[in-house]
């Protein structure tokens, strides 16, 4: 294995847990409750929503964005135009606000950042052989350097799910430190890729694992697989993440992407969040959603609640 | 021990039609749907806005695959339609005979034959109205009727199948997709279209039933942005300016039935004219050649 240069090592934020801690304390992550965790989360998607808090949680929504491409086939235009509806998510109204990021593949993040300077909204790239993170270290730890030099403000990393699962903990919690290293000031997201776990106690474990070592964000899924973002998945991640909290003092931010294209599926998920974690979560700073096709759907519900009819989506801009 | 062993009557509350399944309000609500003697036949669910604003997702995504077949295999379906039609002929006859019509099985019997008249209209509207133009230049130039979209039909309240079929089926036979308002004073016939088309070959979605009250329901429906067109013929005279500036919104196509056309039985109630007044007529040029 290369030797990472000296100088690209910068402070990693403290972590009262140490590396063979981590994986000593992996054992003994409490296991999780499964059918209570459905039985709660379908419990907290049934909540009816009122017109007030309705719109609250849209704007809300909004706010806490990532408008996401990650195709093959994302070419520079395809992104301009991404910031654009970034920015400003409605062209015919000025008061929906700027999505909270814009999220890319690295050898778009200039383009991105160029369109996007000055504008508040930040740059996010997937790093870290994306979507499968199973490139080689080096590489993957370069990856992460170059969006940042190239302006990424926050960089999405995918768990290492073939170490994670096989049992090598310290392998997984070291690829997130020295990711964390690479991203320098730059904020860590670590994708756990839920539908791979397999089940709840190994979301909860992989939750404590990146938290431990120095993910800024934990964050559901890819998006590439079938199965992706669910309720229940979300709701074991934010209980984490609290007794993270709670535990260490440290508060991490969750992100939930992955096939969430209806607003009343986001609202849910602010529900889930307000009641777990509270409302200090309540702020792209600690919250966001992996957002493509839902962007339109919140856009469509605010304009409705406005307006009194039913929306359709031939009003709005095509992505 | 009773005296007489008599058997219990079955009371049926009957539910919405919405992207080929079956289900209730999701307010909950229903009305009861009397007969011309002011009896309870059933109870029929009253549909909410939200009941409306998903039959209008159900129809604009049956919208693809319904207006992309060839309309040969429209008729087909359609037509198949009509011989289920034929086997509930009883059923419709009853209905429609507490609704109060004089002569039930003429009404049904034109309602069957008015679905086999458009059936076969199916494949032959664009023959007819299709055109290719002259035009001084080196072109091909062909004008081609297109569905418009999704359909709202606010069906007559006066006749509850053979009105409903008259306004339906010229919508549906081009490729359009509808939602149905029933008639709110005798919806039963239309739920039992809805029984006859959810065991026909016609996909889900493709027509959307929901029962409930008229004045409550149409203003969302010719508000929603997503709808293409509506057919006013059965909207109360009183609310037809509401309904008339709620859909210059979205620039709605607007259809009613003209006074002749409301004789359900006579002449003029059916036409080929009626399909396209819910169809649009595209010009595409085509360069010919030297």
């Amino acid at each position: 294995m290369a030797k990472v240069p000296a100088e690209t090592h910068t402070k990693v934020p403290e972590s009262p847990w140490s590396p063979q801690a981590a994986e000593a304390a992996m054992v003994r992550v409490t296991p999780v409750d499964a059918v209570g965790l459905e039985e709660r989360a379908a419990s907290l998607g049934t909540r009816s929503i009122k017109r007030e808090s309705k719109l609250f949680a849209l704007d809300l929504a909004v706010r806490c964005a990532d408008l996401t491409t990650l195709e093959g086939a994302d070419t520079p235009g395809k992104v301009t135009a991404v910031c654009s509806k970034a920015v400003r998510p409605d062209p015919t109204d000025s008061t929906i606000p700027s999505v909270a990021a814009v999220c890319v593949y690295p050898a778009l993040v200039p383009v991105a950042a160029e369109r996007l300077r000055g504008t508040g909204v930040k740059v996010a790239s997937v790093a870290g052989g994306f979507p499968s993170g199973l490139a080689p270290l080096d590489e993957r730890l370069d990856e992460i350097r170059q969006a940042v030099r190239w302006g990424a403000d926050e960089i999405d990393i995918v768990l290492n799910r073939s170490a994670f699962l096989s049992g090598r903990y310290h392998q997984a919690f070291e690829e997130i430190t020295r990711s964390k290293e690479a991203c320098g000031t730059a904020h860590l997201k670590v994708i756990l890729e839920i539908g791979e776990l397999g089940s709840y106690d190994q979301v909860r474990k992989a939750s404590m694992l990146a938290m431990a070592a120095g993910a800024d964000f934990i964050k559901t899924s890819t998006g590439k697989i079938a199965s992706s973002a669910t309720h229940a998945g979300a709701l074991c991640m934010m209980e984490a993440a609290r007794d993270f909290h709670r535990q260490t003092g440290r508060a991490v931010g969750v992100k939930v992407a992955g096939g969430i294209r209806k607003a009343k599926e986001a609202w849910i998920y602010l529900v889930i969040l307000h009641e777990t974690l509270g409302p200090d979560w309540l702020t792209p700073d600690r919250f966001r959603f992996g957002a493509s096709t839902l962007l339109n759907d919140l856009l469509m519900q605010i304009r409705k609640e406005r307006e009194g009819r039913y929306q359709g989506p031939d009003y709005f801009t095509v992505d | 021990m009773p005296a007489e062993r008599g058997r219990l009557s079955v009371r049926k509350t009957y539910k919405l039609y919405i992207g080929g399944d079956f289900p209730r309000s999701e307010s909950g609500r229903s009305y009861p749907a009397v007969d011309g003697d002011g009896e309870v036949v059933a109870r029929v669910a009253r549909a909410s806005r939200k009941d409306l604003r998903e039959a209008v997702r159900a129809a604009r995504s049956a919208f693809p695959g319904w207006s992309g077949k060839t309309p040969y295999n429209r008729g087909q379906v359609l037509y198949r339609v009509a011989e289920l039609m034929e086997g509930r002929r009883a059923q419709f006859v009853e209905e429609v005979r507490r609704a109060g019509a004089t002569d039930p099985e003429g009404g049904v019997d034109a309602a069957i034959d008015r679905w086999v008249w458009y059936a076969g209209w199916a494949d032959k509207i664009h023959h007819i109205l299709g055109t290719v133009n002259p035009v001084a230049a080196p072109y091909f130039n062909f004008t081609i009727p297109e569905p418009t979209g999704v359909v709202g039909i606010v069906a007559p309240p006066d006749a509850p199948l053979l009105g409903l079929v008259s306004r339906m089926a010229p919508a549906v036979i081009s490729g359009n997709c509808a939602v149905v308002l029933a008639s709110e004073r005798w919806p039963l016939p239309a739920v039992t279209l809805a029984e006859v088309l959810a065991t026909s070959d016609v996909p889900g979605g493709v027509v959307n039933i929901l029962t409930g009250l008229t004045a409550e329901l149409v203003p969302w429906l010719a508000g929603h942005m997503d709808v293409n067109a509506i057919d006013v013929t059965g909207v109360p005279e009183d609310q037809r300016p509401e309904v008339e500036r709620l859909a210059a919104e979205n620039v709605k196509r607007l259809v009613r039935a003209e006074d002749g056309e409301t004789d359900w039985l006579g002449d003029r109630a059916q036409s080929p004219y009626t399909v396209t007044s819910f169809m649009e007529m595209k010009t595409v040029w085509h360069p010919m050649g030297a």
